[in-house]
């Protein structure tokens, strides 16, 4: 029994006002915080590459296979949080064999599905076909293999069958931009839709999310090319760079809108949970809310981009200007889930009171097993751009 | 047909039949025949061992404590709520018995000073009621305020 108090205690000490009990502890923490935002990352690199495919922006080329690649590799770790936050990786595989269609969660298997084995793995094939067969014709050893398998047996290169590739290929683009948008879109609806929970039921979240989700896309594309031009001692492509930053920045305009919109009607109804969402961003959402995201992850990029669409500095000045950009938007970002996904657990439904959230260190939950999944997805691209290195694809113009 | 496409069905038909096939063993049996879920999983719940007996068992042999609870103010709380599940006493009661709590501090867990309990439960401060003293001394549990 007396451990039972000195628990009990524990608990009640991290409480202020009234609370229910089943509020004490958040069941959501920061693996669920990760889990929109790699998606984001995923819909928005994809994004940003269809730009160039379907809507035929050419300067954009340099970094359409890096943004294929970085939404592939992403994307095949967005899952992973889910799976360590759930605990039970070996009855995953229940989402895709017994599907619930009532229930909007249960179908994130098939979205993810659709996406991966539809839209990016044919897409970036299409795109990387040709090359692939001559890699297969002149690689030895293991690579060599790999590659004769990623052929899957067509090795035809006539100038038809290649033009076949360039057509399904934007055939699968086209699906692939309503597929990113319902992938991310998707992940605001679940949030969406919690009727209960003022601070996420708004019809407005899928919009904000995918939003966020472009712009974080971008800023990653952004941030990786000049990361990997780097590594590699290449000449970054102002020109390709400029105008990534320019798309940032219009994004960033309609998403910091929005996300005004949601605020700015939040406060005008004044509805009755008004009065303690007011405390949360005051209080415990401060430093996360006002400077993290709205300050260092919005108008610091929005006012530093934006200069730069009037008054054009020396490269190595926007380089800087772009890498500082970038960063700060993936950092805000990543804290506008922080803020939806943990802010909306900090409050009691009675509207009476607050608790905390703990971080731990280790364990399945831990920060150590979040930064793992961060960090996992820069392996996977490093050895994708091993494997189908974009600049050594023949390009035809 | 593009040879991309005739290399790619096939590859997605295979795809899907093992799925299907594969979904064919992994899904129980029983699973959806009465709704989402395992339906043999209800007569596995009901082979489990039962753990509280009732408070119809309990005024089975202890009709006068059933009674003078009944006429107190806990008359509508169960035996169980507070001597435990009781239903291995309850098959032999000679050689088991039900929990008697009697520290204040399980009293407390009602009737400790709440702001938020309602009024009509008893509250009073345990650090400064009637310090010395077991709750059960002046108060019987199964009648209070007899």
């Amino acid at each position: 029994m007396e451990q039972h108090y000195q628990h009990l205690y524990e608990m009640l000490s991290q409480v202020h006002g009234y609370i229910y009990p089943n509020e004490i502890d958040l069941q959501w923490g920061l693996l669920i915080v990760l889990y929109p935002y790699i998606t984001g990352l995923v819909a928005g690199a994809f994004i940003l590459a269809s730009l160039e495919r379907v809507f035929n922006v050419k300067v954009l080329k340099p970094t359409y296979h890096l943004a294929l690649l970085t939404a592939l590799s992403f994307l095949l770790v967005a899952t992973l949080p889910l799976v360590s936050h759930l605990g039970h990786p070996e009855r995953a595989y229940e989402i895709m064999t017994t599907p619930q269609g009532g229930s909007a969660m249960a179908i994130f298997g098939f979205v993810y599905l659709w996406y991966l084995m539809v839209v990016l793995l044919l897409e970036i094939w299409f795109d990387y076909r040709r090359d692939i067969v001559l890699w297969s014709r002149t690689t030895k050893g293991f690579k060599g293999i790999l590659y004769k398998i990623l052929t899957l047996g067509v090795t035809d290169l006539s100038p038809k069958t290649i033009k076949w590739d360039d057509k399904l290929g934007y055939i699968i683009t086209l699906v692939g931009i309503p597929s990113a948008f319902i992938l991310h879109g998707y992940v605001g609806f679940i949030f969406g839709s919690v009727k209960a929970n003022p601070w996420w039921s708004t019809v407005l979240m899928p919009v904000i999310f995918l939003f966020s989700a472009m712009v974080s896309g971008i800023a990653l594309v952004m941030f990786i090319y000049m990361a990997v031009s780097f590594l590699r001692k290449q000449k970054i492509d102002m020109l390709a760079l400029d105008t990534i930053a320019k798309y940032l920045f219009y994004i960033l305009i309609l998403d910091f809108t929005l996300e005004g919109l949601d605020q700015i009607h939040r406060i005008y109804e004044a509805e009755e949970s008004f009065e303690i969402l007011e405390l949360l961003v005051h209080g415990k959402l401060f430093i996360t809310f006002f400077i993290f995201q709205l300050f260092l992850g919005t108008i610091i990029p929005l006012v530093s981009l934006g200069t730069l669409q009037v008054y054009k500095p020396k490269e190595k000045t926007r380089r800087l200007i772009y890498l500082a950009s970038s960063l700060l938007v993936l950092f805000g970002v990543f804290f506008m889930r922080w803020n939806v996904v943990i802010g909306g657990q900090l409050f009691s439904k009675s509207f009476y009171g607050f608790t905390d959230y703990k971080l731990n260190l280790i364990g399945s939950e831990g920060l150590l097993m979040s930064i793992t999944w961060v960090i996992i997805p820069f392996f996977i691209l490093a050895f994708l751009l091993w494997l189908l290195p974009p600049w050594k694809k023949i390009h035809d113009e | 047909m593009p040879p991309q496409l005739k290399t790619l069905i096939p590859l997605f038909a295979i795809f899907i039949t093992l799925f299907l096939v594969a979904r064919y063993f992994l899904v129980p049996v029983s699973f959806g025949d009465q709704g989402h879920y395992r339906f043999y999983s209800v007569e596995e719940n009901k082979e489990k061992v039962m753990q509280y007996a009732g408070k119809d068992a309990c005024t089975e042999c202890h009709d006068d404590k059933a009674e003078e609870l009944s006429s107190g103010m806990h008359a509508n709380l169960s035996c169980e709520s507070c001597h435990g599940a009781g239903m291995i006493h309850y098959e032999n009661p000679e050689t088991t018995n039900i929990v008697k709590p009697d520290e204040r501090v399980f009293c407390g867990l009602c009737h400790s000073f709440n702001p938020t309990r309602k009024d009509k439960i008893a509250q009073i401060n345990l650090d400064e009621h009637n310090i010395d003293n077991k709750c059960i001394e002046c108060h019987n549990p199964h009648n209070p305020w007899e």
